[in-house]
């Protein structure tokens, strides 16, 4: 039995006529906290959904984008969320985020991560700098090497950058599902404290090797495009979200695809990207409510695999 | 960026398509109402034309490149560079095509208006015009308002597209130098559109293309009934 979009409708219209009739706090009721899990090298706890950055927050100039980006960050920040990922290789998003901590008042709380993208150790320490700046912050929690450019340069940099108190955790990216084979041989060799790559319902590849790895060697693991740029999210819209979505606490597909990745044991925080603040809370549910077990999992990736 | 070829050109766009077309949009309500200086230039670079002798030319090419030298500046690198991290290159480019434009055009007379094939006239001045009136229009089939417009003089698109309408008008001898950077730039605006799915995306690359097409179909026209004996 599937819930049909009529259906749906039908019941949130229902919820509406009723809402008069509960008290305020019940209407005011906050939704709750997202479920954290610990980062292997210091134990230290981060919400399972973070928030990415790519394309959503270069908005270059624009004042009411700006803005717009800003009340994404507040109902981030709202709805439990600390963690937010940039990168210098996202034209101005490092900028706008920066610009929404100034105007929200940044929270005691924000997990800050980016990452170094160029070749050279120091145009590495310049560019890290920069960002900071941008952001706005007196250092960052998480530093991480972009795609894995000038690695063999930039992990020494950013370890002795993190034994001074520069920053707290080092960590390398990858995504789209590239250099795989690269990035197990330096997660074997050095001690990272996390790793970002690319995992969702469709691109499973991290399954086989790195995820296990992440966990042998006790990696926090980062993921990103969690629905393909969109992508998986379009061609799942087509259709209704199956009943038995309900089992998980799932009122979306985003939901859907989000708690997939997210009970991943290895999985620590997955960071979608969007320029909504109703988007950025459904996607902070995802983390709140009953997670998968492994035969769920398995049913959700059938369902998908047949779509 | 390591393993370059590994990106689809899809991995490599860095906004939306809504923040693309702002761009448009806050770039022309600063700068209102220099559109219409601009269009002004662009119905004297056809009364030029009209006119012909090198004056003519020189002038038309002191105009192309102060339009090309404006959208590198107050275009790639006050706007488009906000948003992305090649803009800076383009503007480069386009003060280079500038440069071109004075050199080859203001110097050298090489867009004095000549005789050209009926199909050079036709074509040239066909491109000219599209860039000049229906191509900021075109915005608006896709759903976007007049104010997120993309004008001549003021825009990229229309502004390589001129000035290859114009090269076409400038007849027997090609200045060949001053096809590339109009061309790589209708292709490169043509691969952006395209990876936002942007309806009319080949629009500005099939143009290019077309222009460079009828100057080589020219050419060697023009080549051939030069031989001996034919």
């Amino acid at each position: 039995m599937t819930i049909k979009p009529n259906d749906m409708r039908r019941r949130l219209l229902g919820a509406m006529a009723v809402a008069p009739l509960l008290g305020p706090a019940m209407v005011r009721a906050q939704p709750a906290r997202p479920a954290t899990r610990a980062i292997p090298s210091s134990g230290e706890t981060i919400p399972l959904v973070g928030l990415g950055s790519w394309i959503t927050f270069n908005v270059g100039d624009d004042r009411a984008a700006r803005d717009a980006s800003a009340e994404v960050m507040r109902a981030f920040f709202q709805a439990g969320g600390r963690l937010i990922d940039s990168s210098p290789m996202y034209g101005s998003a490092q900028e706008v985020i920066g610009y929404g901590l100034k105007k929200l008042g940044r929270p005691a709380d924000l997990f800050a991560a980016d990452k170094v993208w160029i070749s050279g150790n120091g145009e590495g320490r310049a560019q890290m700098e920069r960002s900071r700046r941008l952001w706005d912050i007196p250092r960052f929690d998480l530093m991480q090497v972009h795609n894995l450019l000038s690695w063999q340069t930039h992990l020494p940099t950013l370890f002795s950058m993190k034994a001074a108190g520069q920053l707290r955790y080092v960590g390398i990216t990858t995504s789209h599902g590239r250099r795989h084979d690269e990035l197990e041989k330096i997660m074997a060799s050095r001690p990272l404290d996390f790793v970002q790559l690319t995992y969702n319902l469709v691109d499973r590849e991290a399954e086989q090797r790195l995820l296990p790895l992440a966990r042998e060697r006790g990696i926090a693991v980062i993921v990103n495009r969690p629905f393909q740029q969109g992508a998986l999210l379009d061609r799942l819209g087509r259709r209704p979200l199956p009943s038995w979505a309900a089992e998980i606490d799932c009122t979306s597909w985003a939901q859907f695809a989000l708690k997939f990745i997210i009970s991943h044991p290895a999985v620590t925080s997955a960071i979608p990207a969007t320029t909504r603040a109703d988007h950025v809370r459904e996607n902070l549910g995802a983390a709140a409510g009953r997670l998968p077990d492994q035969a769920m999992r398995a049913r959700m990736a059938a369902l998908v695999a047949r779509l | 960026m390591s393993e370059w070829w590994t990106y689809s050109l899809r991995d490599l766009l860095l906004f939306s398509p809504r923040t693309y077309t702002r761009l448009f949009e806050l770039y022309n309500l600063e700068w209102w109402p220099l559109q219409l200086v601009a269009l002004a230039l662009g119905i004297a670079v056809l009364m030029l034309w009209r006119r012909g002798g090198e004056r003519a030319g020189r002038a038309i090419a002191v105009i192309l490149a102060l339009c090309w030298l404006w959208v590198a500046w107050a275009f790639h690198a006050q706007r488009y560079a906000s948003i992305n991290l090649a803009a800076g290159y383009f503007a480069w480019a386009f003060v280079a095509q500038a440069l071109l434009l004075l050199w080859l055009g203001g110097v050298s007379n090489r867009l004095t208006p000549a005789p050209a094939t009926r199909m050079q006239v036709h074509a040239g001045l066909g491109l000219f015009l599209f860039a000049l009136l229906p191509f900021p229009a075109l915005g608006l089939l896709s759903g976007r308002s007049w104010t997120q417009a993309e004008v001549f003089g003021m825009a990229p698109d229309p502004t390589a597209l001129a000035t290859l309408g114009v090269l076409l008008l400038a007849g027997a001898r090609p200045a060949w130098a001053l096809y590339p950077i109009p061309v790589v730039w209708c292709l490169i605006s043509g691969a952006t559109l395209w990876t936002m799915d942007a309806p009319g995306f080949a629009v500005a690359p099939l143009a290019a293309l077309l222009a460079v097409g009828l100057a080589v179909a020219a050419r060697i026209k023009q080549a051939g009934a030069a031989q001996p004996g034919r």
